[in-house]
């Protein structure tokens, strides 16, 4: 794989998409188990994305990366806002001066997961976005080649999987075992971001 | 949805512009900033308190920013915790050069959040310390979770640390009391009916007519037990035990604070403080000093929480201290 400038801004512009179409899915399911804000804060934060990566000029994956970072970190709020926030800023730095390549982008999702997991203070297990990042991790530092549709199904199954665990992080923990069954929101946004990135390189392919 | 608003999408704004109006000679916005601070911010040789958190709990936490406790507020969407760009907007414009000390109710977000800004402030050399109240007994506490959550208790920690940091202490000094205050404070709450988040449109949850929750928290998050109503000294009985399980208050001194969580009559709270007297000199604590009305609400949810906090004499000291808070005024 190579993610070139205009895929990093394809990736975000198709995430947003996704992201307003399923606003009010993403917020059902945190009204089952959190506070019902994730659909609402998630479209405000990647709509302001688009619109900055719409104004500005890029030289590199690694600077569109940086105001995805920023523009997330001040726009979306509550817990997902420093999440993915925290995430693009370590796949910044991590393709810093680079050309994003597989192994490169291994790095950079693995610097993002255990940024992810240090600002969240959380592991796998727990019923959070880190049961769908990891293994897409491991998807990308274990495969020979990155197959799209091989992409969508590892993070596919991740969600489906993060349906059985009972949150104990996050607000979701104070329902106990009441959480098993509901899908985590920050476990699907997280499916829909990757969803995204292989269908950019679907059509890159 | 029925409520006094412009626009679901304004609300913090509009209020914040209410707030300055109210208050113009004590308040002043920090500009381009969701944030509320004293209007002789910053405070010259003072270490600097900040709090805040989702809108929709007032008078917490604009309320309490005044000489004596708060030197800002930061106000963040409805339930929604402030982005570390604006913490940090509010760490800025209240340091005087002695430091920040922040109050973080226990909540994801909000500790993510302002851990953020307080990194981003260290970066620029401002000296940040901040406490991370927890004071809801409803919750399991435990390393592997979330822990509890931060409800009115954070209220006396925004009063004591505030009369403190007043007398010229430091940020150890800061921190330290604070983290005697969390320690010593314990809080629950329960709600006869939910609240409506203004741009989410509908009732966070639902109880039935018959029904109440014990143990709910100020988003509406679960409790307990759902059950059916009982009278209020019932009521603030089994709050009240819940509370004295937790720590060991025989033979101390409390403050009470009963508060309402936004659309509770002040009867009905001070009913609750009758029976909460009676039950704690029943068992031989001595109640120094009781506060009963709104401090730390849940929009217009219906229902109370009770917090007792465990006091030496230096607590006392500093809770009788001057404050000019518009919302707690000693």
């Amino acid at each position: 794989m190579l993610l070139s400038l205009k895929d990093s801004i394809d990736w975000m512009n198709i995430m947003n998409q996704k992201i307003q179409d399923n606003k009010q899915y993403l917020t059902k399911l945190d009204q089952a188990i959190g506070d019902g804000d994730h659909g609402i804060n998630m479209a405000r934060g990647f709509n302001e994305v688009v619109s900055k990566l719409s104004v500005t000029e890029y030289e590199s994956v690694s600077d569109v990366f940086k105001d995805v970072a920023m523009t997330l970190m001040g726009k979306v709020g509550g817990a997902s806002g420093p999440l993915y926030g925290t995430a693009f800023l370590k796949m910044s730095l991590a393709s810093k001066g680079k050309e994003v390549d597989q192994q490169v982008f291994a790095t950079a999702v693995n610097d993002a997961l255990q940024g992810i997991k240090q600002r969240g203070k959380s592991t796998e297990g727990e019923k959070t976005l880190v049961d769908v990042w990891a293994p897409v991790v491991n998807f990308f530092q274990k495969e020979q080649e990155v197959l799209p549709n091989a992409l969508i199904n590892c993070a596919s199954e991740a969600v489906e999987e993060s349906k059985t665990i009972k949150a104990t992080k996050g607000r979701a923990a104070y329902l106990g075992e009441r959480s098993v069954g509901h899908l985590d929101p920050g476990s699907v946004s997280s499916f829909y971001l990757f969803e995204s990135l292989a269908e950019v390189l679907e059509k890159g392919a | 949805m029925k409520k006094i608003i412009n626009d679901p999408n304004q609300v913090v704004q509009d209020m914040i512009r209410g707030m300055v109006a109210a208050y113009p000679s004590s308040l002043k916005q920090v500009p381009n900033a969701t944030v509320l601070a004293r209007k002789d911010a910053p405070v010259a040789n003072k270490v600097a308190l900040i709090s805040g958190g989702g809108s929709g709990h007032e008078p917490a936490h604009a309320g309490f920013v005044g000489k004596g406790m708060l030197d800002a507020a930061v106000l963040g969407e409805v339930f929604t915790s402030p982005t570390p760009d604006q913490v940090y907007e509010a760490i800025k414009a209240v340091d005087s050069g002695k430091g920040v000390f922040l109050i973080i109710k226990n909540y994801t977000g909000d500790v993510m959040n302002f851990e953020m800004a307080a990194e981003l402030a260290e970066a620029e050399g401002i000296q940040v310390e901040a406490v991370v109240v927890n004071d809801d007994v409803a919750v399991e506490d435990s390393s592997f979770t979330t822990g509890r959550r931060g409800i009115a208790g954070t209220v006396f920690v925004h009063k004591i640390v505030g009369a403190k940091a007043e007398e010229g202490a430091s940020l150890v000094e800061l921190k330290a009391i604070a983290n005697k205050v969390n320690s010593n404070v314990r809080s629950m709450g329960m709600a006869l009916s939910p609240c409506t988040v203004p741009a989410a449109g509908s009732p966070s949850f639902e109880l039935e007519e018959n029904e109440m929750e014990i143990g709910i928290g100020i988003h509406g998050e679960p409790g307990i037990e759902r059950k059916a109503i009982a009278s209020a000294d019932d009521i603030a009985e089994e709050i009240t035990n819940k509370i004295l399980e937790d720590i060991d208050y025989s033979n101390e001194e409390v403050a009470v604070m009963v508060n309402g969580l936004g659309s509770t009559p002040e009867m009905e709270l001070y009913i609750v403080n009758a029976k909460v007297h009676q039950l704690l000199q029943e068992k031989g604590i001595k109640v120094y000093k009781t506060f009963v009305g709104e401090y730390m609400t849940s929009l217009e949810m219906a229902g109370c929480s009770v917090t007792l906090l465990k006091l030496d004499d230096e607590l006392k000291g500093l809770l009788d201290a001057k404050s000019e808070a518009s919302a707690f005024r000693i």
